[in-house]
C-alpha cells in the first residue's frame, strides 16, 4: 500500500504537484490518467523517491518513507524509453538489481529465469539489448522489475513507444504478470482506453492535481466533474446546456424530460454518444431532431454528428445506419444515462 | 540500362575530379619522387625501392618514429582519462554549462603556431612566468631549451593543455545524450557511482570516445607546428618528432626522394594504426 498525505512537489517557485492525498492498494492496477504535463511522472517520482517532496508525507505499508532513500524503498520503475544496460546481456540486465542487493548466484539464476519465462525472454537471455526488438527490450525492463520483487512497481507509459500490435499484446499480459506478486502497481498513461482495459483503479490527473480517484468503471459511469466526464469517450461525450425549472429539464434546441433533485437554474447535461441512438431504446427516450453534419462508419458502428439548436451532438450506434448528410434525422436520448453538472463543471446529479 | 549508367558517371565526375585534384595527384607526385633520385633541371634517375629501404634501416628514422610513438602514447594516456574526468565533472544543466563549454573551447580556438609561441615564452627560464617560477621560486632546475626531459614535459603538457578539451567536449556530448531514465534506474537499483560509470556512462560514451581517440591519435601522430615552434625539435634531436624530421629532410636537406619515401611510410603507419585502433574499439559491437 502506498499512501500520499497532502504531498506536494515544487521546483523553484513552480508547484508541480498540488497537495495530493491518495491511497494506492495492492492487487489491482492503479492507473494515473492524464494528458502530457498533468503531473503523472512527477507523482511517480515522488512516490519512488527520485524527487524530493516539498511538503506532506509518503507512506509505504504504513511506514513513513518521505525521507527514505530511493533504493531503500524497494521499488521498480519502467519507463517509456527502453532503459537497459547497453553492454550487459538480457540475463545480466534482469539480474542487476539482485546482484547489487548481494543475492546469492543460485537464487539470482532462479529469479531471472522465472521472470524471463513469464515474459518469453528465455531464448534471448544471452543477447544484448541492441540485438532485441523494442518489445523485447521493454519486456527485459519489465522482467527486471518482476525479478526484483519490489514492494511497488511504477510503469510510466511503458507501452508508449511500442507499435500498435505489440502494445495490445503486452497490455493484455500486464495484469497477469503482476497478479499475486504483492506489489502496488502504478501505471501512468495518457490514453483513457488503456485505463478502461486495465481495469482496477484510476486517478484522473489534471494540472498537477488528482481530480478524481476510484474504481475505473465508477469514474466512467459517475464522473465527479465535467472534465472527468470528458476523459473517457471516443467520440467525445455530448455536453449541452439545459434549463431546469419545476423538475423539468429543457434543452435549448427543443426536447425536455423530468428530472429529480435538481434545483431550478442553468446546467450542463453530459451523455455518452452511445446513449443517443437513431432508434428508441426505452419509453422514456426523448426525441431530438437535428441536421446530420458528418457521419462515420468504423467497422460495425456508425456515428453521426448532428446539430440540435446551438448544440453539436454525436450519436453512436451499433450497425450500419443510412444517414443523409444535410438532412434532418431523429435521435433518441435516454435520460436515465444523463449526468448533470453546474455551470462551473461540478456534478449535481 | 545504358543511359542510366552513363548518367551515374556524370554525377560521380565532380567528386572524382575533386578527389583527384586534392588527393590523388599530390599523392602520385609523392610516389613519383619516392622511387627516383632527382637533381636540378628536372632530371630524374630511377631508384626503385632504394629510398624506402634506406629510410626504414636508418637509425635516425627509427629514433624519430620511437619518439613519435612515445609522444602519442603519453598524450593519449593523459588526455583520454583526463578528458573523461573533466567531462564527468562538468554540470549538465544550468547557468554554468555555457561558461564551461566556452572555457573548454578556448584552447582549441588558438592558432597552433600561437600555442607554440605562447608556451615558448611562458616556459623560458628567466623570462617566462612558469620558467621563472620553477627555477627562481621553487628552485627546480628546469630549462626546456637545454634539458631533453624538460623539453619533453613541456611538449606533452602543451599538447594536453591544447587538446584535452576536444576529448572533454566529445565525451560531454556523449554524456548529455544519456536520458535521465538511466540514472534513475541506477539510483533505484542502488548502483554505486563506479557502476554508473562502468555500465551506463562508459558504454554510452563509447562511440564518441572512439572518435576522440582516433582524432587525437591522428593529430598527435602528425603533429608539427606546436613542438616545432616551441623547441624546434631540440635540444639536440630530443623532441624531433617524425613530421619535424621529415621537414628537415625535405626542405632542410632538400632530399626529395628520401623525404617522399618517408612521407609514404609515415602515411602508411598512421593509416595502419588508425585501422587497428578502430577495429579493436568497435570489435564488441560486431560480435
Amino acid at each position: 500500500m502506498i499512501e500520499l498525505q497532502d504531498a506536494t512537489k515544487r521546483v523553484g517557485n513552480v508547484i508541480h504537484i498540488k497537495p495530493t492525498s491518495l491511497t494506492l492498494q495492492i492487487g489491482h492496477f492503479n492507473v494515473l490518467l492524464g494528458a502530457t504535463g498533468s503531473g503523472k511522472t512527477s507523482l511517480i517520482k515522488m512516490m519512488a523517491g527520485l524527487d524530493p517532496i516539498a511538503s506532506g508525507k509518503v507512506l509505504m505499508d504504513g511506514q513513513d518513507v518521505t525521507r527514505l532513500n530511493t533504493q531503500k524503498r524497494q521499488i521498480s520503475l519502467v519507463h517509456q524509453f527502453f532503459v537497459n544496460y547497453p553492454h550487459m546481456t538480457v540475463f545480466d540486465n534482469i539480474a542487476s538489481p539482485l546482484r547489487v542487493a548481494g543475492m546469492a548466484n543460485s537464487e539470482v539464476e532462479g529469479r531471472v529465469e522465472e521472470a524471463a519465462d513469464l515474459l518469453q525472454l528465455r531464448p534471448m537471455l544471452h543477447r544484448r539489448p541492441h540485438e532485441l526488438s523494442g518489445g523485447q527490450q521493454q519486456r527485459t525492463a519489465l522482467a527486471r522489475a518482476i525479478a526484483k520483487e519490489s514492494r511497488a512497481v511504477f510503469l510510466d507509459e511503458p507501452l508508449a513507444n511500442l507499435d500498435y500490435k505489440l502494445r495490445e499484446e503486452l497490455r493484455e499480459q500486464l495484469p497477469d504478470l503482476f497478479a499475486g506478486r504483492g506489489a502496488v502497481v502504478v501505471y501512468a498513461t495518457s490514453e483513457p482506453e488503456e485505463a478502461l482495459l486495465l481495469g482496477g483503479y484510476t486517478a484522473l490527473m489534471e494540472d498537477g492535481r488528482v481530480t478524481q480517484f476510484g474504481p475505473t468503471a465508477d469514474i466512467y459511469r459517475n464522473p465527479d466533474n465535467i472534465a472527468a466526464a470528458r476523459v473517457f469517450s471516443d467520440p467525445p461525450i455530448n455536453v449541452a446546456h439545459i434549463t431546469v425549472s419545476g423538475a423539468q429539464a429543457q434543452l435549448e434546441g427543443g426536447g425536455g424530460w423530468p428530472v429529480v433533485d435538481i434545483t431550478d437554474g442553468e446546467y450542463m447535461v453530459a451523455v455518452r454518444p452511445h446513449r443517443v441512438t437513431p432508434f428508441r431504446t426505452s419509453d422514456a427516450d426523448v426525441e431530438l431532431t437535428g441536421r446530420v453534419i458528418v457521419t462515420e462508419l468504423s467497422g460495425s458502428d456508425s456515428s453521426a454528428h448532428f446539430q440540435h439548436g446551438d448544440d453539436a451532438w454525436v450519436s453512436l450506434a451499433a450497425g450500419v445506419h443510412p444517414y443523409q448528410v444535410g438532412e434532418d434525422h431523429s435521435f433518441y436520448l435516454n435520460p436515465a444515462h444523463c449526468r448533470y453538472f453546474s455551470q462551473d463543471g461540478k456534478r449535481v446529479a | 540500362m545504358r543511359t542510366e549508367n552513363q548518367k551515374a558517371w556524370f554525377f560521380v565526375l565532380p567528386v572524382l575530379a575533386l578527389v583527384a585534384f586534392n588527393a590523388l595527384v599530390p599523392m602520385m607526385t609523392v610516389v613519383n619522387y619516392s622511387v627516383q633520385e632527382t637533381f636540378g633541371n628536372n632530371q630524374f634517375f630511377w631508384e626503385g625501392l632504394g629510398w624506402f629501404e634506406q629510410i626504414l634501416r636508418s637509425d635516425r628514422f627509427q629514433a624519430a618514429l620511437g619518439r613519435q610513438f612515445l609522444f602519442t602514447f603519453l598524450i593519449l594516456l593523459i588526455e583520454v582519462p583526463l578528458g573523461i574526468i573533466v567531462a564527468l565533472s562538468m554540470p549538465r544543466k544550468g547557468f554554468w554549462v555555457p561558461v564551461c563549454l566556452v572555457l573548454m573551447a578556448l584552447p582549441m580556438l588558438i592558432p597552433w603556431n600561437v600555442v607554440g609561441s605562447m608556451w615558448n615564452i611562458f616556459t623560458l627560464p628567466k623570462i617566462g612566468l612558469l620558467g621563472y617560477f620553477l627555477n627562481d621560486v621553487l628552485g627546480i632546475n628546469y630549462d626546456m631549451t637545454q634539458q631533453p626531459l624538460s623539453a619533453w614535459i613541456t611538449v606533452v603538457v602543451m599538447d594536453v593543455w591544447h587538446w584535452t578539451s576536444l576529448v572533454v567536449l566529445l565525451c560531454y556530448a556523449g554524456l548529455v545524450s544519456i536520458p535521465d531514465a538511466y540514472y534513475q534506474a541506477a539510483k533505484i537499483d542502488g548502483a554505486s557511482p563506479w557502476s554508473v560509470f562502468r555500465y551506463i556512462q562508459l558504454p554510452k560514451m563509447k562511440t564518441v570516445l572512439t572518435i576522440a581517440i582516433l582524432l587525437r591519435f591522428m593529430d598527435s601522430f602528425n603533429i608539427y607546428t606546436e613542438p616545432f615552434v616551441l623547441t624546434g625539435g631540440g635540444p639536440g634531436n630530443s623532441t624531433t618528432l617524425l613530421s619535424i624530421d621529415l621537414v628537415k629532410i625535405a626542405l632542410g636537406q632538400f632530399d626529395l626522394g628520401p623525404a617522399a619515401a618517408m612521407s609514404l611510410i609515415y602515411f602508411a603507419i598512421t593509416l595502419l594504426v588508425s585501422w587497428l585502433f578502430y577495429t579493436l574499439m568497435t570489435k564488441d559491437d560486431a560480435e
